[in-house]
Parts: C-alpha cells; sequence; structure tokens
C-alpha cells in the first residue's frame, strides 16, 4: 500500500485508539502515545508493526494515541487510517491482507 | 441444509454499534442470547468503512463465549451491503440480519451473496443463518411468503420505528399501532416455522414500560425482543422463565411420553390427565428457557 | 528482608524508619504499647483570648519552626481549602523541611507540589494521595519518604507518639471563641470530625480554623476547647458542593449491577447474614447498589442490620431511617443526607481511634461480620493494592481498607475484571497495601473467587449455587487471554515511600517510576 495521502481513523474514546498515517519520503516512523504504555506499549507496537507489513507499507508516519485499545482494535484502527491513506476502493482482502 | 443454530434460544438479542471498541469487547458478560453487531443506522455515513475492520477483527479474535453473533448489514439499497455480507462471513458471524426487508427476493438476493462468500472464504454451506428485519407496512404484509424465502431464514423482526413512520403513526409506548403487526407476524412466523422478535424499545427512563411491553409479547407468542441496553437483559429474562409449576408439568411430558414410545405404547398420561403428541414440543421449549434461565437442574 | 506477604524491603529502610517488615496480621496483638501524651501550654488566665486575626498570627504563637510537623484532616475531601491556606502562610514564612501528616490528600493539594519541588514540606505522611502530589512523590521530587497509612495507623502512629504532631489545623464548619468545634451548623457542613480528634488529644498545638464564629458554647462540641488553642476565623473552609455532594444517583451501569448482585448474593448466603449482623461497603455505585440489592433481602427476610458503619452515604442512613438497622456508627460523611442523617438518635459520632486503632482495648472494625471494599488491583495471593497504579504512580488511598479487611469475618472486594486495558486481577499486585490474609471474597463482572484459606465460605456459595465461582487463577487467566500478559513496570532503584501496615511494620515500598 502506498500512503499518498493523509488519513485519520479511530477515536479517542475509551478502549478505542486513534491512528493517523501521513505520507513520508523514506522509512517507517511509528509514533506511539498510550495510557498504559508501561505495560503494553511494546505489544501494541508490535501489532501495528506486524499490521503495517501486512499491508505492505513501507513508507510513511504512523501515529497512535492509544486509551486501552485491545489488539484487534489496533489492527482494524491501523488498517483503516491505511487503506483511506491509500485511496483503497473496491474488494477487501479478509483473511489475507486484512487478518 | 440443517444448521442446529436455527431453533436457539434467542429472548434477548443487543444491538452493539460495531464502531465503538467499548461496546464490543465484552458484552457477554451481560449474558444476551444474541449480540446484533450493526454496520447500518448506528454507523455514520463516513464510517463504514472502520466499521468493517472493528467487525472483522472482532469476530475472529474476542471469544463472545456462545453468544450468538448477528450481523446487521446496510440496506439493498445501498452500494455497501455486499461488502458487508463478505467481511461479516469473512470474520464468522453465525448469521447476518436484514434490514428493511420488502420480499421473499430480498432474502433470497442476500441468501446467494452469503453462499457465494462461504464458497470464497471456505466456510461450510449453510453456516450463515439469516433473520429478516420487516420496517414498512409491505414487509409485514409480506411476512408469510418472507418467512417461507429461505432454509437458512430463523426469524422475522419487527422494527418499530421505520414501520411506524411507514404507518403515519407515532409510538405511543402503549404498543396500540403495532398491535396489527405483531399479530400478524407471530401468526406467519408459527405457519413458517420460524421465529418471531419484537421491536426494541428505546426509553430507558422508562423501565416499568419497558416491562409491561416485555409481558405483553412474551403472552403474544414471541420468542424475544431486540433490545437496545444491556439493562434491559434482565428484565426479558426473568419474564420468559417458566413458573415453577409449568416446569414440573413440561418435565413429567417428556418423561411420561418418551418413556411410553420406547414402550410402543400411545397413550400418555399426566397426573392422571390424558394429554397428547402435541405437548411433547411445547414442553421441550419449556425446559430449554428453564435451563437457559437457571431454574431448571434436572436431567433432560 | 522478605514480609510476610513475600514483599522485600531493603535492609536501609529498615534502618532509616527504625521498623520491622510486616509479619502477619496479629503480630502485635496483646504486646504491651505505651501511649504518648503532648507537651501543652495551659490557659488558666481567664482574660485570654483564643482568637488570633491570621493562620499567621497562629501559626507565630505556636513557635512554627523548620522541620516541624503540621497536620490536616481530610473531612472537606476535595474541597478542601484548609491545607492549602496554611501551607501558603508556612511558605511565605519560609520555613523549610516541614512534615506534613494528613489523614489524606488529593487532588484538591496540588498547589502543595512547588512546595515539594523547593524543599518547604519534605516529608509526608498521610492515608495517600492523588494527583499532582502522587505524581511529584512518584518522580522523586519529594526529599524524604512518603509514608501510606490506614486510618486505624495513622491514630496508632499518632497516639504511640511515633508520629509526633507540633502543630494540629482543625477545619471545623463552626466553632465557638473558646474552641469548641462542631462537624455542622456551619457554611459548609462535614458532619462529623472523626479523624481530627486524635490531633486534638495528641498534638503540641491546635488550631481550629473556622468560617461560621458561633456563640459560646458551640455544644454539645466535637472536639473539645479543652484541646484547642487558637480560633482563626477565615472567610472560607472548604467549597460545600465538595464535600458533601448530593446523594450520588443509582448507577444505571448494568456492569456495576451485576457485581453489585453478584456481592449481595454472597452476603445473603454466608453464615453471617442473620438478625443483628454488622456492616460496612463503600461509596461506588456497585457498593451502593449492593446496599439497595441488600435492603430487599432484609425485608423479604425480616432481617436487621445491628450496626453499619464507616464513612456514610445516603443508602447505608436509609437502612437506619426506614428501621433496618439498629445504629450507624459515623466517622465520615459522603453526602448531605448522611449529614442530614446525624439527627437520629441513632447515629453516632465515633473517632476514627474507636473505628481502626490495631494498638487501642479493641476498635469497632474487630466486631465487623462483613465489609464490601473496591480495589485498583488483587493478585492471585488476594493482596490488594489501593494505592499505587498499575502504571506505577502513587493515585490512591489506603483510607479504611486494610483496618476493615483485617476486622470483618467476611472481606469482599468488589473490582471490574479490566480496567480498560489493564487487568486488575494479576499475578502479583505492583504494590501490596493490603495482605492477601485479610481478602476472603473477591467479586468481579467474570466471577466470584473466595479465598481458599476460606472453605467455610466457599463451602456456603457452592451450597447456595447464587453465584459464578471461579479460583483466583482463572480469573487472572481470564483477564489475561483478553488484554494480554501486561509487562512489568520498570522503576528506579530508589524508594520514595513505604506502604506501613495497621501496625505500624511495613508492607511494601514504592520506588521511583521511570521516565520513558
Amino acid at each position: 500500500m502506498e500512503i499518498k495521502k493523509t488519513a485519520v481513523a479511530g477515536t479517542l474514546e475509551s478502549s478505542d485508539c486513534m491512528v493517523t498515517v501521513e505520507p513520508a519520503d523514506k522509512g517507517l516512523q511509528l509514533e506511539l502515545e498510550s495510557a498504559v504504555i508501561r505495560q503494553y506499549g511494546r505489544q501494541i507496537r508490535k501489532v501495528a508493526l506486524e499490521t503495517l507489513k501486512r499491508l505492505g507499507v513501507r513508507k510513511g508516519r504512523v501515529s497512535i494515541v492509544d486509551k486501552g485499545a485491545l489488539d484487534c482494535t489496533i489492527k482494524a484502527r491501523v488498517e483503516c487510517a491505511v487503506m483511506r491513506a491509500a485511496e483503497h476502493e473496491g474488494r477487501i482482502n479478509w483473511g489475507g491482507m486484512i487478518r | 441444509m440443517n444448521n442446529p443454530n436455527k431453533y436457539r434460544l434467542r429472548r434477548t438479542m443487543m444491538f452493539l454499534n460495531c464502531q465503538k471498541p467499548s461496546l464490543i469487547k465484552d458484552p457477554y458478560v451481560y449474558k444476551p442470547d444474541s449480540i446484533m453487531l450493526d454496520l447500518e443506522d448506528a454507523v455514520a455515513e463516513r464510517e463504514k468503512d472502520a466499521a468493517r475492520y472493528s467487525l472483522y477483527h472482532a469476530l475472529q479474535e474476542i471469544d463472545y463465549r456462545g453468544v450468538e453473533r448477528v450481523v446487521r448489514i446496510n440496506g439493498l439499497d445501498t452500494n455497501l451491503w455486499r461488502e458487508d455480507v463478505r467481511c461479516a462471513v469473512a470474520g464468522g458471524c453465525d448469521s447476518i440480519r436484514i434490514p428493511k426487508t420488502e420480499n421473499a427476493d430480498d432474502v433470497r438476493t442476500v441468501e446467494y451473496a452469503i453462499a457465494e462468500a462461504e464458497r470464497e472464504f471456505s466456510r461450510p454451506e449453510g453456516s450463515v443463518l439469516i433473520m429478516a428485519a420487516l420496517e414498512s407496512a409491505r414487509g409485514v404484509i409480506n411476512a408469510m411468503s418472507i418467512c417461507d424465502s429461505s432454509e437458512r431464514l430463523f426469524g422475522i423482526a419487527l422494527s418499530g420505528g421505520d414501520y411506524s413512520k411507514d404507518l403515519q403513526v407515532s409510538i405511543s409506548g402503549t404498543g396500540v399501532e403495532f398491535m396489527g403487526a405483531r399479530q400478524h407476524m407471530v401468526i406467519a412466523a408459527r405457519a413458517a416455522k420460524v421465529q418471531c422478535f419484537d421491536t426494541v424499545w428505546t426509553n430507558l427512563d422508562d423501565m416499568e414500560g419497558f416491562r409491561r411491553e416485555v409481558e405483553i409479547i412474551h403472552s403474544m407468542g414471541f420468542d424475544g425482543k431486540s433490545i437496545v441496553n444491556p439493562r434491559q437483559i434482565p428484565v426479558v429474562h426473568e419474564i420468559y422463565t417458566p413458573k415453577e409449576k409449568d416446569v414440573i408439568f413440561a418435565e413429567k411430558v417428556i418423561k411420561e411420553i418418551d418413556t411410553k414410545k420406547a414402550q410402543g405404547i400411545g397413550v400418555f398420561t399426566v397426573d392422571g390427565k390424558m394429554i397428547d403428541i402435541a405437548f411433547y414440543d411445547g414442553a421441550k421449549r419449556t425446559i430449554a428457557l428453564a435451563k437457559a434461565s437457571g431454574v431448571y437442574k434436572g436431567d433432560l | 528482608m522478605i514480609n510476610a506477604v513475600g514483599r522485600e524491603i531493603p535492609e536501609e529502610i529498615l534502618e532509616i524508619t527504625g521498623k520491622e517488615p510486616f509479619q502477619g496480621n496479629f503480630y502485635r496483638d496483646d504486646k504491651p504499647v505505651t501511649l504518648h501524651g503532648p507537651t501543652i501550654r495551659p490557659v488558666m488566665n481567664n482574660e485570654k483570648s483564643k482568637l488570633v486575626g491570621s493562620i499567621r498570627e497562629a501559626l507565630e504563637k505556636c513557635d512554627a519552626h523548620d522541620g516541624m510537623t503540621v497536620s490536616f484532616h481530610h473531612h472537606f475531601r476535595e474541597g478542601d481549602l484548609i491545607v492549602n491556606m496554611v501551607m501558603k502562610e508556612i511558605h511565605e514564612m519560609g520555613l523549610k523541611d516541614i512534615r506534613i501528616c494528613a489523614s489524606s490528600l488529593g487532588k484538591a493539594h496540588t498547589a502543595l507540589v512547588p512546595m515539594i519541588e523547593d524543599g518547604t514540606i519534605t516529608d509526608i505522611e498521610s492515608s495517600g494521595v492523588r494527583g499532582g502530589i502522587g505524581e511529584a512523590i512518584s518522580k522523586g521530587k519529594l526529599k524524604g519518604l512518603a509514608i501510606m497509612r490506614s486510618h486505624g495507623g495513622r491514630v496508632r502512629s499518632v497516639a504511640t507518639g511515633e508520629s509526633h504532631i507540633d502543630i494540629a489545623f482543625i477545619g471545623a464548619p463552626t466553632a465557638d471563641d473558646y474552641g469548641n468545634l462542631r462537624g455542622i451548623g456551619g457554611k459548609a457542613d462535614c458532619g462529623v470530625l472523626s479523624y481530627a480528634i486524635v490531633d486534638g488529644n495528641h498534638a503540641d498545638h491546635c488550631v481550629a480554623i473556622t468560617d461560621c464564629l458561633v456563640p459560646y458554647p458551640n455544644f454539645p462540641a466535637h472536639i473539645s476547647q479543652t484541646k484547642v488553642d487558637y480560633v482563626c476565623v477565615v472567610d472560607e473552609i472548604g467549597i460545600p458542593s465538595k464535600i458533601a455532594t448530593g446523594a450520588a444517583k443509582p448507577t444505571t451501569d448494568q456492569r456495576k449491577l451485576l457485581m453489585a448482585q453478584y456481592c449481595t448474593d454472597v452476603v445473603v448466603n454466608t453464615p453471617w447474614f442473620k438478625d443483628g449482623f454488622s456492616y460496612q461497603t463503600g461509596v461506588g455505585g456497585a457498593s451502593i447498589a449492593s446496599t439497595q440489592y441488600l435492603a430487599e433481602i432484609m425485608r423479604e427476610r425480616n432481617i436487621h442490620m445491628g450496626f453499619g458503619v464507616g464513612g456514610l452515604t445516603k443508602a447505608m442512613c436509609k437502612l437506619l431511617d426506614d428501621g433496618m438497622a439498629r445504629v450507624m456508627l459515623d466517622v465520615q460523611d459522603f453526602d448531605l443526607d448522611a449529614v442530614r442523617s446525624l439527627k437520629n438518635p441513632n447515629h453516632h459520632r465515633i473517632p476514627a481511634a474507636a473505628y481502626a486503632n490495631p494498638l487501642n482495648k479493641g476498635a469497632v472494625v474487630n466486631k465487623l461480620d462483613y465489609v464490601v471494599l473496591a480495589s485498583l488491583e488483587v493478585d492471585v495471593h488476594f493482596n490488594c493494592n489501593v494505592v499505587v497504579g498499575s502504571d506505577g504512580m502513587i493515585t490512591g488511598a489506603q483510607g479504611g481498607h486494610p483496618d476493615t479487611a483485617q476486622g470483618a469475618k467476611c472481606a469482599i472486594v468488589i473490582c471490574p475484571l479490566l480496567q480498560g486495558r489493564i487487568p486488575a486481577i494479576c499475578t502479583d499486585v505492583t504494590t501490596v497495601t493490603t495482605p492477601g490474609e485479610s481478602i476472603d471474597v473477591v467479586v468481579t463482572d467474570y466471577g466470584v473467587a473466595v479465598n481458599p484459606a476460606r472453605q467455610d465460605i466457599l463451602q456456603a456459595l457452592k451450597e447456595a449455587d447464587c453465584v459464578p465461582l471461579k479460583t483466583i487463577e482463572e480469573l487472572r487467566d481470564i483477564a489475561y487471554s483478553i488484554v494480554g500478559e501486561p509487562d512489568k513496570v520498570e522503576f528506579e532503584d530508589r524508594i520514595v515511600g513505604i506502604i506501613e501496615a495497621r501496625d505500624g511494620t511495613i508492607m511494601d515500598v514504592v520506588r521511583q517510576i521511570k521516565e520513558i
């Protein structure tokens, strides 16, 4: 996936997270802000990076503001933000790129 | 196609907005019979995509502990519903709720898409069931043919908000405006041997009114009610809990009929009175309800 | 040295504090204790006025000096204006190395943080701290050690002279010019002055601060003129809406109602639920709802409460008004209905000493059948943590938690299994504040666990088949299966605070949080 524009997904409500994806010239940057960073920061980063890898994102700036989201929500928000930023349309590869 | 879940207990079917992680993460603690993960009305137009990603991962990763997972897709008049079906089936949902069902063809259209998705995502054919929400005068009038439309269809549900608008009435809280629809739908569902579910009650400040309405629809023969807040669950379950004397009677009926049948006898008596085989299914339902309500601990 | 709850208490801390590690709940039972008396200046001259024009004047007359200990009570809760008012004067006088001995400190006192940073305040003794002060302590800004002790533990510490109070400041809703103080009748009523009574008895100097001076004698006095040196009248001692709020609306949160139902089911199916039983509960939504469920069953079965105790709420006082409880014993009022209920002749004020001091000849908590508590964390050893957040930051208070949990025959802790992503049931609590030997039942939204040491309770609940029973390990495993096992929070080596057990031994230490 190529990040073509800035896109956001998610909210700042409890158990959710807000993911912002921006285009970048090179490399992948991940910023994380979380109320549970001391206990789950490592796990959140891992899930986010795996998700980005599955989506084939090689360049971009990704920032996550987490409000105690479960892994399934982190994945969903990262995917949604990336798909929006890549201006993806049409059928989605459930179980493939999205899993 | 013989899906064992078709006739499962569905006293409470709780709507949850797919777009709200805090709602969908552990609704099973409230012990509803089914949850209805909503992609339709609860989700804003610009968040339809986000809701699908949430839905997919929730279905894949959250252990809903035996609670039925129904997905309400967007209406057939949108360009969203086909992807909704793919997402829900791929995620592993148990059932799909079709909103604004007008006729039997609507059900068949969705059924075709479901079957296609089952093949695409390697799920057994027939594993995904269907329920149809009737939300217009035409839909309600067509209840009978809708009930007969598909082997996958386990039930129909009244959707009171849109229906009352179509009928050009407002919701009074007394239920008078729904009398015809409710009676008609229950009769159609029973004729087709599928289930029938009542509409939501949205005024959470009026729990007494809610209780009265549940008592009415329970005595009318509805199998359950759509609900919007976990607080409503204990009220419905309490009203749907069989009375002790009914449970005792049902147990006797089942044991009598099972024993006599095994002995090849065709005449059954309980408490000195003759009963016939028609009592059997009702007694089974009573015991199932009693078990779900925690008031039957017997060996049936 | 490893103490009785398995926590390492470093030798240097034992040396600095002269304390012993925690050795179990009944370590000091029946062992002789000598009590401490204050050094006072008698008032014999009948011409002398106790009225002073300002807090500054009071401080000067009480020989305020560097390194002194000043004390406060927390009956005004988040509406308190006294602590900030007094500390501002002390700060302006340029005094240093002050030790604060408060019954509790909260978010209302964040103004103290700069005084911690500049060395005005170097030591804090409190039930706990929330907000800015907690953060400052956790970040290592306090020069000395913060000592967190329970309400009963504070009385013990002051009465035995371990905490020597130079000047006690007692905010009083009403006072007369000779220092008779009451918790009612003024502009900012808190109902009772229970936590301050020990200060009056043991401090060298005692200054009453009021915003409502009444004619002599202000009787019956909750704190007597015989304890008070000076009376200072100010514009405002507290913000009434934040002291005793209107009674909380009954919760409509089904998760809390579910836990409340489980809690009530535990109470009514254990052997102490019979006519004359005793009960304490908290102020949270689930606690209040469970009191209401309990009231229904008490009515059905015609069972009356012998006494209720604690910080009181409308739900508890209603039992008294409805004739369902014989007596209420009051150390704090959480809402205006509880304050109003004090008019009932069977609603009695008791000092914190009578309530919970472990080293007197028997506190009220010893007579409790049930207590219903909350907790930030509970571990698989049933140890509770009510002071330090799972992120390592000091954020709560012991209150009467360790006192009542030890005293009650059946101590029930209610907590939702998950707080956002944080599992409340875990392998090891961040900090032990109440030992597992005191905790009997844990109620969560996912099920109820009974301490295996209490087979009697487990048996009763099994027979009643009333709640979904789980082991505490099962609850933890469910939590971890949903949110993942949390990483261990990292701390610096430096110890910033100690958690004192009721009897003055050390339950645990709190370390400085690591910057990330």
